[in-house]
């Protein structure tokens, strides 16, 4: 029949279009852990945070104890990154084998980089203000909301589209967080912690679920 | 009766091959021939005849350099071949909405 034939090719192009131009592996699981990693860091950071205000020595700039608490502060942070996005590739890469795709082709590429430009500047940005101390320390967690917000956003193109409305999420709470500053860290645990679970459960169920 | 729009629809395109080829190339600015048989799921021989149709009509355009020692070819649409395609699809998708 030639009607059938042609709702076939229609629905050919339309995935093929998908198919080649997003990065759909994205599994909503990844997302589920990066929220549980960044509530154990925003504790951890909170707790190091707290020892150091019981010094005195808060909003005094370059003491040895504020590069100490600077040195765990990252630590935290990079441990939280590298763990997440070890989550990340691992749920997607199951993901990937149940769609029967690749982990890595030139659209997990395309992401990465698209991502990874905001980010970037974003990190760079708010070492800076940890380098000058005094009260720029307080807008680093907001900024850091706000230019992960960007690349989620910036990153949506390139991937399932739901992310954009994350992406929003997390721009719209760390501009909050600019006007109610020395809660950043409660505002840091929302938008890395509960909002990403909250997503990641969202996305399981809405792409996942039925895989 | 047969439908007047299955006259509209553009005979370079009835095959599957490429269809799928056109497709890629509508939502990328340009794809590399593994990248491009990997996601169409054929051989070489079937890609390169198919694609070397699409050209001759001038649809879309294959480039070719060297990278090293290795030949790279990609791919990417022309403007006559990206028009070309949205009439086909504007002629499929009228064709359809008469069956409803």
């Amino acid at each position: 029949m030639v009607e059938k034939d042609q709702l076939d090719a229609l629905k050919d192009i339309r995935s093929m279009m998908k198919q080649s131009s997003k990065f759909l592996s994205l599994s909503g699981l990844s997302g589920v852990f990066a929220g549980i990693y960044a509530l154990v860091g925003a504790y951890l950071g909170n707790c190091f945070i707290n020892d150091f205000i019981q010094t005195g020595e808060y909003l005094e700039g370059y003491t040895s104890q504020y590069f100490q608490l600077l040195i765990k502060l990252l630590v935290v942070c990079i441990g939280v990154l590298v763990l997440s996005i070890v989550s990340a590739f691992y749920f997607s890469n199951r993901k990937a084998k149940k769609l029967g795709q690749k982990l890595f082709d030139y659209t997990t590429l395309r992401l990465f980089i698209n991502m990874f430009i905001p980010l970037l500047a974003g990190g760079l940005f708010c070492l800076a203000m940890l380098l000058h101390g005094g009260h720029f320390v307080l807008l680093v967690g907001p900024c850091m909301l706000i230019f992960y917000g960007l690349a989620l956003v910036n990153g949506s193109k390139y991937t399932l589209h739901d992310i954009r409305y994350l992406g929003i999420l997390e721009i719209v709470l760390g501009l909050i967080a600019v006007f109610y500053l020395g809660y950043g860290i409660i505002f840091w645990s929302i938008g890395f912690g509960v909002l990403h679970i909250l997503y990641g459960i969202y996305m399981w169920f809405k792409y996942d679920k039925q895989l | 009766m047969i439908n007047p729009n299955i006259h509209k629809l553009n005979k370079a395109f009835e095959n599957r091959v490429r269809l799928g080829i056109m497709s890629v190339l509508m939502v990328n600015d340009s794809v590399d021939f593994n990248t491009l048989k990997d996601l169409l799921q054929i051989t070489d021989g079937n890609l390169a005849s198919h694609s070397a149709a699409l050209e001759k009509e001038g649809f879309l355009h294959i480039k070719k350099e060297f990278v090293g020692k290795k030949t790279l070819t990609t791919y990417s649409a022309t403007k006559t071949g990206i028009k070309a395609f949205e009439e086909h699809l504007d002629a499929l998708e009228k064709l359809i909405k008469k069956l409803d």
